[in-house]
Formats: structure tokens, sequence, C-alpha cells
């Protein structure tokens, strides 16, 4: 049925191109009727997007390979669960996932803010609506996943690398977060076209910034374990292009998801704000051109294709024009609050941007800089991973400060004799960690050992936060500890939910900076019944071991693990070979210990004819506190993102009141 | 290949009639505007804004102090200004939330 997938994408852009016009048209004049029409075509643009959807996936599942697409991303061995995968697995299908989130998610936005923020909803439409024209107009006529051909007897299958579970979770949820940017874009753009310069499109769209951010940053998490599992070269991040594509807008949003609340507590940063909502949005889309545009060479990046000179003529569009309506807004946008101290909450918040967005720029030179360079040179350039972990240092270590400094600080200004009473036992618990880690012979790497200290730090402050905030709660509402402390955390939901993200972070750091800054590593070659020893442990080859698997030939190495003296287990590293793709990967063996956080990693990188296998072996402390920190982050982001019903109470009071419309 | 085409008409059909919805609901509409704030009820909204923030300010002081995160003496330096900034908030709005039902009134 291709003949109906293409039909409903052409019905999306009709829906979308009406909802662009008659929606500009119905706000500017005020038209309520043709208003509620453009919405109403945004919402059927959803539908119509899922028919395209559902064409797709029955033509992958049902192994149609009169669909070209459906041939060249799957094989009739490919296991169904990949074959679902392949959806996103190619360069079609990863659009009409885009355009199918992006309506998904405007249709939800425009249905939930309708009644509430009509005048602003009117304005929402035509923006989101514009960007979903781009993306339907792209899988119309230029990358349609509905191409059609004389099917061949099998397909090509499915790039081997993205043969992996990770891969059904961590493309849809990074793009779950690069489109979910869209709507808060799209409210502030909204809100400046209306001229409206109140808190009402962050209140509308602060949900939709944590929904999006939590995940981007659970798939980059996804993707990172992805990397260290399947792509096997003994790290899980590398600084490459279309990493950093996700890592950008996440570090934007995170700005901004700071800075509102500087906005909603004091009034300022206004233009701040949009300012880092365009920069969020514009470079979730450079990170779709990224990925999807094949311009940079990536191991995260499966395809080749022409659809980069209409990517980079969007992002023109929409960066000039969001920064010609922000400047044309100006005067609207004045504030009269203004920064009472240097050492205050709000002050703290402002550094926190301050390096986040001076990091996120950082990567962003170093990432168009060998695009830059080639395009006017015409000769390739690399920027190194050393360029990016020195800039992660300078930055990222001031911010991991920051994140403990800034809930010990107070609003508007503090005192130096306040700051020392709350600093001292998270300053104490830091110096005495230090100096404990300084014995225990961590100063071999510096940067790991501040990292240890701001971490014990942060923590300290956090834990602290927590205990002072519950032994109020307790000394005015009564009860016992447990009922303190979960009504402390269900009345300040962002606040505490913010910590314990923050605790997130510092697990995340802690393990970076025990899996990358003491590692150990040995590489050898050896025959059966050869051993090889690293740090504490020693791999003993038994024995190859060669079996078929769905789609694959597997070839494992086999191989005792002692450690300390005594036999801990076995561990198995190797190689599928892919008949119906005809590929080879690599497959690393991984023994995690669970109390100390340490994995034992190896890698077969060669194995012989012989019966040799040359062997690559890593030992990487602390380096689950990085997937840990992925559980404890979703956490934080539930608790922050669970509704309050005391603050849609006073919000709605709010509105209702001040003679908006309705309930927000 | 005649039932995919057939869906696909069914499909534009259905979204143009979802399109057209409102205007099948009300074929002739007596109030076809699209209502928005004027500058009372905007200026109105900005004041409600300020006096959740001067509130939430001196709720979240209160917490931090009975925290024991801000001594007595930072507590009462900070308590006073903000007290009056809620105070002002209030007094401002309260004047203008009764403008527009004298408005609506006097029509």
């Amino acid at each position: 049925m291709p003949e109906l997938g293409r039909a409903a994408l052409v019905v999306t852009l009709g829906l979308a191109l009406y909802a662009v016009v008659a929606g500009a048209y119905a706000a500017r004049n005020r038209r309520r009727r043709l208003a509620l029409s453009a919405q109403n075509a945004l919402i059927g643009a959803f539908g119509s997007t899922l028919v395209a959807s559902v064409v797709l996936l029955a033509a992958l599942v049902r192994n149609d390979f009169s669909f070209v697409y459906a041939a060249a991303h799957t094989s009739r061995e490919l296991p169904t669960g990949y074959t679902i995968s392949a959806f996103w697995g190619g360069q079609e299908g990863s659009l009409l996932l885009w355009l199918l989130i992006l309506t998904g998610y405007a249709a939800l936005a425009v249905l939930l803010n309708r009644r509430s923020s009509r005048d602003l909803v009117a304005w929402v439409v035509p923006v989101l609506a514009g960007v979903a024209v781009f993306f339907s107009f792209l899988v119309v006529a230029v990358a349609s996943p509905f191409a059609t051909q004389v099917a061949p007897l099998d397909g090509r299958g499915l790039n081997p690398s993205l043969q992996n579970p990770y891969m059904m979770a961590h493309p849809p949820l990074l793009y779950l977060g690069y489109v979910g940017l869209t709507v808060p874009f799209a409210f502030a753009m909204g809100a400046l076209l209306a001229r409206r310069t109140d808190e009402r499109w962050i209140v509308s769209t602060r949900r939709w910034t944590l929904v999006a951010w939590t995940a981007l940053g659970v798939g980059q998490l996804l993707g990172a374990h992805w990397a260290y599992e399947e792509v096997g070269w003994g790290g899980y991040y590398a600084w490459d292009p279309v990493e950093n594509a996700a890592l950008m807008p996440w570090l934007a949003a995170t700005a901004f998801l700071h800075s509102v609340m500087i906005q909603e507590k004091r009034g300022m940063l206004k233009v701040w704000n949009v300012l880092l909502v365009i920069l969020a949005f514009g470079l979730s889309l450079f990170g779709t051109f990224l990925t999807r545009s094949g311009i940079v060479s990536s191991i995260h990046s499966f395809t080749q294709s022409s659809i980069g000179p209409w990517f980079l003529a969007f992002i023109c569009l929409v960066v000039a024009g969001s920064l010609g309506l922000l400047f044309s807004r100006l005067p609207l946008l004045r504030t009269r609050s203004r920064l009472e101290s240097l050492v205050s909450r709000e002050a703290t918040f402002l550094y926190n941007n301050l390096l986040l967005v001076a990091l996120t720029l950082t990567i962003l030179w170093g990432v168009a800089y060998p695009i830059l360079h080639e395009a006017v040179y015409g000769e390739q350039r690399v920027v190194g991973q050393g360029y990016y972990n020195f800039f992660l240092r300078v930055f990222g270590l001031p911010l991991l400060l920051l994140m403990g400094i800034g809930p010990l600080v107070a609003w508007r200004r503090a005192s130096l004799r306040g700051l020392a009473a709350t600093f001292a036992w998270p300053f104490g618990v830091a110096l005495a960690a230090g100096l404990v880690l300084l014995a225990l012979g961590a100063g071999s790497s510096i940067p790991g050992l501040i990292a240890y200290t701001f971490s014990a730090f942060v923590l300290a402050s956090i834990a602290l936060e927590f205990v002072r905030g519950t032994r109020a709660r307790r000394a005015l509402a009564g009860g016992t500890w447990p009922r303190a402390f979960s009504e402390l955390v269900g009345r300040n939901r962002r606040r505490y939910g913010g910590y314990v993200v923050h605790a997130a972070i510092v697990l995340l750091a802690i393990g970076v900076a025990g899996s990358s800054a003491y590692d150990t590593v040995r590489e050898g070659q050896l025959a059966r019944g050869g051993s090889l020893e690293v740090g504490d442990y020693r791999l003993t080859y038994v024995r190859l071991d060669e079996r078929p698997a769905a789609n694959a030939t597997e070839v494992r190495a086999v191989l005792d693990v002692e450690r300390g003296g005594s036999s801990v287990g076995t561990v198995e590293a190797g190689k599928n070979a892919y008949t119906a793709e005809q590929q080879v990967s690599n497959e690393v063996g991984i023994r995690s210990d669970l109390v100390t956080g340490e994995d034992l990693f190896v890698i077969a990188e060669q194995v012989n004819p012989d019966g040799t296998v040359y062997l690559r072996v890593f030992v990487k402390p602390l380096v689950n506190l990085i997937w840990l920190a992925g559980v404890v982050f979703l956490l934080g982001s539930l608790i922050a993102l669970w509704p309050d019903a005391r603050e849609q109470r006073r919000l709605a009071l709010r509105y209702s009141r001040a003679g908006a419309t309705a309930e927000p | 290949m005649t039932a995919a085409l057939v869906l696909g008409a069914l499909l534009a059909a259905a979204c143009v009639v979802l399109v057209a919805l409102p205007y099948l609901r009300e074929p002739a509409a007596s109030d076809d505007v699209l209502e928005e704030p004027g500058e009372l009820e905007r200026r109105q909204l900005e004041l409600a804004e300020e006096r959740d923030r001067a509130l939430a300010a001196l709720k979240e002081l209160e917490h931090d102090h009975r925290a024991g995160k801000i001594s007595d003496a930072d507590y009462r330096q900070l308590v006073g200004p903000l007290r009056r900034e809620a105070a002002e908030a209030l007094r401002a709005l309260e004047p203008r939330a009764q403008a527009p039902a004298r408005v609506r009134s006097d029509v």
C-alpha cells in the first residue's frame, strides 16, 4: 500500500500548509472559527502521519520488499524487534518518525492549551505547523519512505551495529527530545507574536521542556551504553559529532530550565530565556541535520543524502526569523528587576547559565569547524578529543561546584556570615574526601581528584538540604520523619526533584572520572591456555566457540576470570558474522561488579584461523555509576514532572482573576 | 492499488471534515472574534505575577529560615523588603481587579 502512505503524507503536508496560512491569518485578524479550524488541521496532520507510519511499519513487518526502504533496511532473517526498529534505522523512516512525533506533540499541545490560552495558541499553531510543513515536504518530495521497486527475493538487512536492544529505545528517545524542544520554541514565538510578555508561555511549556530534556538525557545515556557494548572500542563517549549533536541541545535546555526559574522568581532574564529556547531548538535542528545529512562521518550516522541544503536553509530561516522577531519585541521584554548581589541564588544560576552556554558554544565550534574548514579550503580537519576534554574540565568542573553552591545560597543576597554557617558541613566533607582520596592515590589524576572532591561537596550539600528541609517540615507539621520527608518533596517537587537530578549528575561525574582517569588497559595475543593479567584480574583463554544465531554466526573466545587468586566466572568476547548484511561486528565481553561499580571489559580484536585471539582488556572503575546515574536522573525528572495540584490551583487562580480566559 | 486510493481519499475527506468542523458546528456564529486580553487585563496579569513572585519569595525565605539555612539576622534583613513588595503588589492589584467588573456593570 505505498500509495496510501504517499497519499497520507500529501494530506499531512496540505493540512500543515493550511494550518500555517489559516492559523496566521486567524491570529492576526482575530478570527475564532478559523483559528479553531487551523488547530484541527494540525490535529488531523497527526492522524494522517500516523496512517503513513502504520503503512511503513506494516511493510517492514510483512517483509514487503517492493518498498525500497524495507528492502534496504530489513531482511527475512532479521528478528522482529529489529525489523520494527528499522523504522528509524534509515533516513526516510527517521524523518517520518520526526514528523510523527512533531505532529503528535503539536496535537497534544493544542488539545491541552486551546481552552486555557486561546490567544497564545492561535499564534503557536502556525509556528508548529511551519516546522511540520518542512518535515512533511522532506518526506513527500525529497526523501520519501514510500518509493517502490520490483521486489527482490530478500532485503539487504539492517546495519549490524543497529542490531542491539538499545537501538530500539535510543533513537526514539532522542527524537522525543529533539522534537519536544519544538513546543517551547513555538510557545515562545507565539508569545512574541501575540505580544504577550507575561509568563504564560513558560507556564504552558515548563513540563514540555522537562519531558524533552529528560528524553534527550536518557536517550543519550542509552546511546552511550550502546556505544560501550556495541561499538567496542572500550569507551562510551568519544565526542563524536553525532553524540555532540544530542548533547548541545540538552545543555542549552539545561540552561533554560535553570534560567526560567529566575524569570519565575524574580521576573528577570526574559530576553535571555527566549534566546535559550531559540538556541535549544536551533541546535536540535542542527543535530538532526548532522545525523541525517551525512555531512560528518560518524559511528552513529548511517546515511549519506542530499537533504543537507534543505536543512541548512531551514535552520537559517528559523534562526534569522526568530531572532528578528525577538529583536522587534525587545521593548516589550524590559524588566524592572535587577540582580541585587553577585552572591545570591539567582547569581549562581546566572553563572551556571554562562558556563553551560559557553560549553555548548565550544562544542558547537568543535563540531562546525571541520565542516566549515572543508567547505572553505577543501581540506579535512579533525577536532580531537583533547579539545573537548580541555573545555569540559574548564567549564564542567566549575559547573559541578556550582551545583553544590547554588542550593546553599539564599535568593536576592547572602551574607558572608550566613554563607560560612551553611558551607561548613559540605566544605568539611569535601575536604575530608579529597584528603582521603589523595592518601589512596587518586592524585595520579588531578582533574579526577578535583571532580571527586567537588562531587563530595555537592552530595553533602544535597544531603544537607534534604535533612534540613525534613527537620523543618517535621517541626512545622509534626508526624514521623518519613512523612515529613515525603511531604517536603511532595510540596516542593521541582526543587527536590532538581536535587535528585543533581545527585545523578554527580554520579555521572564520578563514573566518568573513575572510568576515564583511573582505568587500566592491557593487550596481547593468547593461544589456548594462555593468560593475561590486568589490574588484579587474570584472564585465561579456555576455548573458541562457534554457534549459529538468528541471522548471524557467532564466534566467541571463552575466558576464565580470576580475581585476587580466586575464580569469579567466565567472560566471552568475539565477533558476529551477519549473513544477509555480509558484515562482521565486534561483540565485547563485559563482567560487571555491581558492588564496586567496576567493569572488566574484553575486546577480541582478532580471532585468528589458528585459534589464537588478540585481546584488549580494560578495567574500568566506577563505570556502572554512569548507568545508575541514568536511573536516578529519570527518578529526579519524574519527581519534578509530577503534577502538583496546589501549584495548578494557584496558577488557575492567577489567570482567572487576572482576566485570562480560563484555567491553565 | 484501488483500495489504497479509496482509503487515501477517505482519509483526505475525513481531514476536510475535521478542518471544516468549527464552521459546520456554527455556520453563522454570532461572535467570531478570537478573545485576547486587553491592556488592562495584561497589566493585571503582570501584577498577579508580581504578587505571586513576592509571596513565593516570602514562603521560600520562611522555609530556608526554618531549615536553618538563613540566620536570624539575615532573615530580619530580607523579610522586610519582601513583605513590602508583596503588600505593594497586593495593593496595586486590588483596585484594578475591580475595574473590569465596574466596566462590565457600566455596560
